[in-house]
């Protein structure tokens, strides 16, 4: 789509574009080749000799037990955070875009969550669930679970899918609700006359009409959960312990900035580079497809 | 009626449990920041607030200094944050508004080549590329510089499709009105579309203050100086290990303190923070 009226200036229109082209060249375009081409390459660590590897860096990568670990963790955690703030976020949704008092009140407190920080997130968490001083946290060890997150795999997966969840739900509810409320009255009227009851409206004209919605939250959820969620984790566990928190995006944290190891964290880089294209390629062809907006 | 009352009641009911769940954690570091690190090392936090709470949060915001927790002053952090979000917002929205307005207004060769390289960043997050942007950052010698925080976090794809998506809705009309008026481009660019964009403009400012507030991982990287800690990077500092014999009054006062401009803004508004939300994402 172009307009007709335009203006004839020659050479103001890249003075216009350039400062955003400029900062996409440097710290966009340059650092991503240079992805590229350091997971082709394997470096002795000071640098000197360089020997160009092909695929080697991401063979040693997949084959890496470790990575697969990461990406199983990487999994379970995703799908847990995904399914857990989608579902409470549809379920508030629903519920507060119906006539009651107070309607108002209740959808501002429920977006607030939205605007703090993910490490913030997890430290509200930290002090909740702290197995000696966190007010539920003591609780579950008065209740003989012998809950500690810092020395059990398991208790810590299950505090950073909680964390991360909580930050995430109001996203998922303000998208839900626009949804929700862009569906036209006349039809729901339309149902009820039909004698359809609220469940079976819900079921087989609102959730239908609300797939647009639900898709394109399911990838930015995707994306929230597989890189966004560095702050819980940082902040709450450290991949910790032992690697039990370990995600994917930490993994590369990890391996680039502590272990100093290049050759594999840009490999690990390109493979998540990879996943975010097709994401937002998936993205890309919803948003194209809806154009009615 | 009846049936309807009742699905009213269970409405209530379910808001409220999202309400105090999302409530709760925060109302628990509120009630930590009132009381002394012994009864909280203790582990005898009470539900109601205790009585330290002025000298919490003084120290806090002047030192950021407890018994075992070296940190910095909140009041440095919290400018350190401030300004970070508040460049990172107008920087994103000043150049995306330009380079959207060379792409909608004129017509020069490498124009669509330019909008696809704009476009293509949205598939580039600091995430998958920590290191070498790292390395960028450093051969610039821009390491623990408020510029090295900031510039690289500036080019915004979403932004700039934003602004031409709405200037392609401008009518002709006023363009070629302008350019009767006798009207060049930047006084067109300044007298007219930057008005006729403010909605967008606000909407935009709250979403990117939030994210610029927000930044965790490359706050992480670029800064390894106390001085230039943001406070989000600052909190999760001062936790360190997370024993329970830390300064939890002093890091759960730093909490609060730090949760408050962003969901200040959201909630002061609203109704910007909505449309900014749902329109940044299309």
């Amino acid at each position: 789509m172009t307009r007709r009226a335009i203006f004839d200036n020659k050479l103001l229109p890249y003075l216009l574009v350039a400062p955003q082209l400029a900062i996409t060249l440097i710290f966009f375009f340059w650092p991503a080749g240079q992805a590229i081409y350091q997971s082709l390459i394997q470096q002795d660590p000071f640098g000197l000799r360089t020997q160009f590897v092909w695929f080697e860096n991401f063979t040693t990568v997949l084959g890496d037990p470790a990575y697969r670990g990461a990406l199983g963790i990487t999994l379970i955690f995703s799908a847990a955070v995904i399914g857990l703030a989608m579902l409470s976020g549809l379920l508030l949704a629903v519920t507060a875009d119906q006539q009651i008092r107070g309607a108002g009140v209740y959808k501002m407190l429920l977006m607030w969550p939205y605007a703090v920080a993910p490490a913030v997130a997890a430290s509200l968490w930290l002090f909740v669930f702290h197995p000696s001083i966190g007010i539920v946290g003591r609780l579950l060890v008065r209740m003989g679970l012998h809950w500690d997150f810092s020395l059990n795999g398991a208790h810590a997966v299950i505090l950073v899918i909680l964390a991360a969840a909580w930050k995430q739900v109001s996203y998922n509810f303000i998208f839900f609700l626009a949804g929700l409320q862009s569906i036209p009255k006349s039809v729901l009227e339309a149902a009820s006359v039909d004698g359809a009851g609220g469940r079976s409206r819900f079921w087989k004209i609102v959730f239908p009409l609300l797939s647009p919605t639900t898709f394109f939250l399911l990838v930015v959820n995707v994306i929230y959960a597989s890189f966004d969620t560095f702050g819980v984790i940082h902040a709450l566990t450290r991949g910790g312990p032992g690697q039990s928190t370990q995600t994917l995006i930490y993994k590369v944290y990890v391996d680039g900035v502590v272990n100093l190891d290049l050759g594999g964290s840009s490999a690990q880089s390109v493979i998540l580079l990879l996943v975010v294209i097709t994401l937002t390629a998936i993205q890309f062809r919803y948003i194209e497809r809806r154009v009615h907006y | 009626m009846g049936a309807l009352r009742r699905g009213h009641w269970l409405a209530h009911l379910v808001l409220i449990a999202g309400v105090a769940t999302f409530v709760f954690p925060v109302y628990m570091a509120i009630i930590g920041s009132t009381y002394d690190l012994g009864t909280i090392a203790r582990g005898q936090l009470p539900l109601t607030p205790g009585s330290h709470a002025i000298e919490n949060y003084t120290q806090a915001w002047t030192s950021g200094q407890g018994e075992r927790v070296r940190g910095v002053p909140v009041r440095r952090m919290m400018l350190n944050s401030l300004v970070m979000a508040l460049a990172i917002a107008t920087g994103k929205i000043a150049i995306s508004i330009l380079s959207a307005f060379a792409v909608a207004f004129f017509a020069f060769p490498l124009r669509m080549f330019f909008f696809w390289m704009i476009f293509v960043t949205l598939m580039l997050p600091v995430e998958v590329r920590i290191i070498p942007t790292y390395k960028v950052i450093s051969d610039l010698n821009m390491i623990n510089t408020f510029p090295g925080l900031t510039i690289p976090l500036i080019a915004s794809a979403t932004a700039t499709l934003i602004f031409r998506q709405f200037f392609l809705t401008v009518p002709d009309e006023m363009v070629d009105a302008a350019k009767m008026d006798g009207a060049g481009p930047m006084r067109f660019f300044w007298s007219i579309l930057v008005p006729l964009s403010s909605s967008t403009i606000a909407a935009l400012f709250v979403i990117l203050f939030i994210y610029g507030w927000n930044q965790y991982l490359w706050p992480l990287l670029i800064t390894t100086k106390g001085e230039l800690n943001t406070i989000v990077i600052g909190i999760t500092k001062m936790i360190g290990t997370g024993d329970a014999q830390t300064d939890w009054q002093i890091i759960m006062a730093t909490v609060v303190m730090a949760m408050l401009p962003p969901v200040a803004v959201v909630i002061l508004m609203q109704r910007w923070f909505v449309k900014g939300l749902t329109e940044s994402e299309k």
